[in-house]
């Protein structure tokens, strides 16, 4: 994907979560965000979302300028999968009813070939047992890997990962990465939010290091975990990395 | 372990829950029910009173009329307190904010009165300005007012109760805001407030008896009727806290097989 992002800042109520991020992408299929927490990444990554509008600065997607219309917008939002770190599955809705809601309110199926659509889906994920179960009934790493075919249904551009995995035990924390380098493979273009930084470096074309709302390094992935050129990133990566 | 007999009575805690003795639950209600009936059974004996149920029998038609008035009554005024309710739940909520503040009026006025005013200013000054003669109306549209603001807040809880992740979610996916309402929050919603909305029928029915006072000939006004004929006064009020509860029981039980049911899902 083609990123052009112009001095963008986001405020809330007085907290700068970023501070002038500017960024040019010309081909990363897979940008990975790391960072301190509150350094902006999840923002950044809601902005992309189209879930977030900042109070400054451009962004621009593969050419195109993201325009802040609420229709536009919605139109935008319909165009990505976004993932995030609480899975955000509807309670009252089964497995398969999630995934077959947008799909049906959002992207004009009919009723019967969005369930088969679904339900291969999910047999592709070794989800079809769940396919009748609501989300209280499946452990966390089921509902996420629920959550990302939701995503992955709609055929995004794009998908968008919010620290997809920091809710999960070890175990389950596999089996969802396992999926996104699955994913990864297929050649699905992805932004990811992660404090996995193993999982970071082994996915990741581009790699963005933000701290207090700016971008601090920008470069490959082999290249930030190998040489950090900045004090920061050297400080960040000596305390994420020494357990 | 051997149960000493005085163990029946008691439930003991295991863990965070709790464990009931066999026959426990049904020795505990009878030794209850025992208790409430040895005191009113030494109450009214000691009560100086000739009762007459025979007067208070011919009049049993009044009783059943009353009786079926408040049932209408309370369910017409059920069914209008939902529109209202939900009415003054989204107006609340509406981005027209003189819409809004006209909802927050309505509830804090009509919580913050006693509903016997209301009744009256409704019937004598509102209904009769607007020519609407009909006392059962009036009487039926005042009682959905009242409920209505009741009902508004358990709806707004409701909708509140869905989480801002979820709402989120639902932008994530492409959902307009109207299909937001209609396949996330309504279909949760409904599911949590039909408990308190079971609770909330239950006070209307007996909130109903006060339209005795604009002479609707429902349950209580009927009783006062027949107490005025036959001088019976306890013949005359017994039956009728029995008819309240053979309406609002059921309802009771209802809604707490409800909120088992919802706990469950939740």
């Amino acid at each position: 994907m083609r990123l052009r992002l112009a001095g963008v800042v986001k405020r809330y109520n007085g907290q700068t979560a970023l501070d002038g991020v500017s960024l040019q992408l010309s081909d990363a299929r897979s940008l990975v965000l790391i960072g301190p927490s509150g350094g902006g990444k999840s923002t950044l990554l809601r902005v992309l979302a189209g879930l977030e509008m900042p109070d400054q600065g451009s962004v621009e997607i593969d050419g195109e300028p993201l325009i802040y219309s609420e229709p536009n917008l919605l139109r935008h939002r319909r165009g990505i999968g976004t993932v995030f770190q609480s899975f955000n599955l509807f309670p009252h809705l089964t497995a398969l009813e999630n995934v077959t809601l947008p799909l049906i309110q959002a992207h004009g199926y009919e009723k019967g070939p969005a369930r088969e659509y679904a339900m291969e889906l999910l047999k592709r994920f070794q989800l079809e047992a769940h396919a009748g179960k609501k989300p209280f009934e499946l452990s966390g790493g089921q509902q996420q890997r629920v959550a990302i075919v939701r995503a992955v249904a709609v055929k995004p551009r794009f998908l968008l990962f919010d620290e997809p995995t920091s809710a999960l035990d070890p175990e389950m924390t596999a089996e969802v990465l396992d999926i996104i380098a699955e994913l990864r493979g297929e050649g699905r273009e992805l932004v990811l939010v992660t404090h996995e930084m193993g999982f970071a470096r082994r996915v990741a074309d581009h790699c963005l290091f933000l701290s207090a709302g700016k971008i601090v390094e920008s470069g490959p992935a082999q290249q930030l975990f190998s040489e950090p050129q900045t004090a920061e990133l050297q400080g960040f990566l000596g305390r994420v990395l020494k357990y | 372990m051997t149960l000493r007999w005085p163990d029946i009575f008691f439930a003991r805690s295991k863990g965070n829950g709790e464990e009931l003795p066999p026959f426990g639950r049904a020795v505990g209600v009878v030794t209850a029910l025992l208790f409430l009936s040895l005191v009113f059974s030494f109450a009214f004996y000691r009560l100086q009173y000739g009762w007459d149920w025979g007067a208070v029998y011919r009049y049993r038609r009044m009783f059943l009329a009353g009786w079926l008035v408040t049932l209408a009554i309370s369910g017409a005024s059920l069914m209008a307190s939902l529109v209202i309710g939900l009415g003054a739940a989204l107006a609340q909520r509406s981005s027209f904010l003189p819409l809004r503040y006209l909802g927050k009026l309505y509830i804090e006025l009509i919580r913050g009165t006693p509903l016997l005013v209301q009744i009256l200013v409704f019937f004598y000054v509102v209904a009769d300005a607007f020519g609407i003669g009909n006392r059962y109306l009036v009487g039926a549209l005042t009682l959905a007012l009242f409920a209505g603001a009741y009902i508004s807040e358990i709806i707004r809880a409701g909708i509140e109760s869905v989480g801002e992740s979820q709402l989120e979610s639902a932008r994530a996916i492409g959902l307009t805001r109207r299909q937001t309402y209609r396949f996330v929050i309504y279909p949760q919603v409904m599911r949590r407030i039909l408990p308190p909305l079971a609770g909330q029928f239950a006070s209307l029915i007996k909130d109903s008896s006060l339209l005795s006072i604009i002479a609707v000939n429902e349950f209580t006004l009927n009783a006062q009727q027949v107490n005025a004929f036959t001088y019976s006064t306890m013949e005359s009020y017994l039956p009728l806290a029995v008819g309240y509860l053979a309406l609002t029981l059921p309802i009771s039980l209802l809604s707490r097989y409800l909120e088992g049911r919802y706990h469950y899902a939740s």
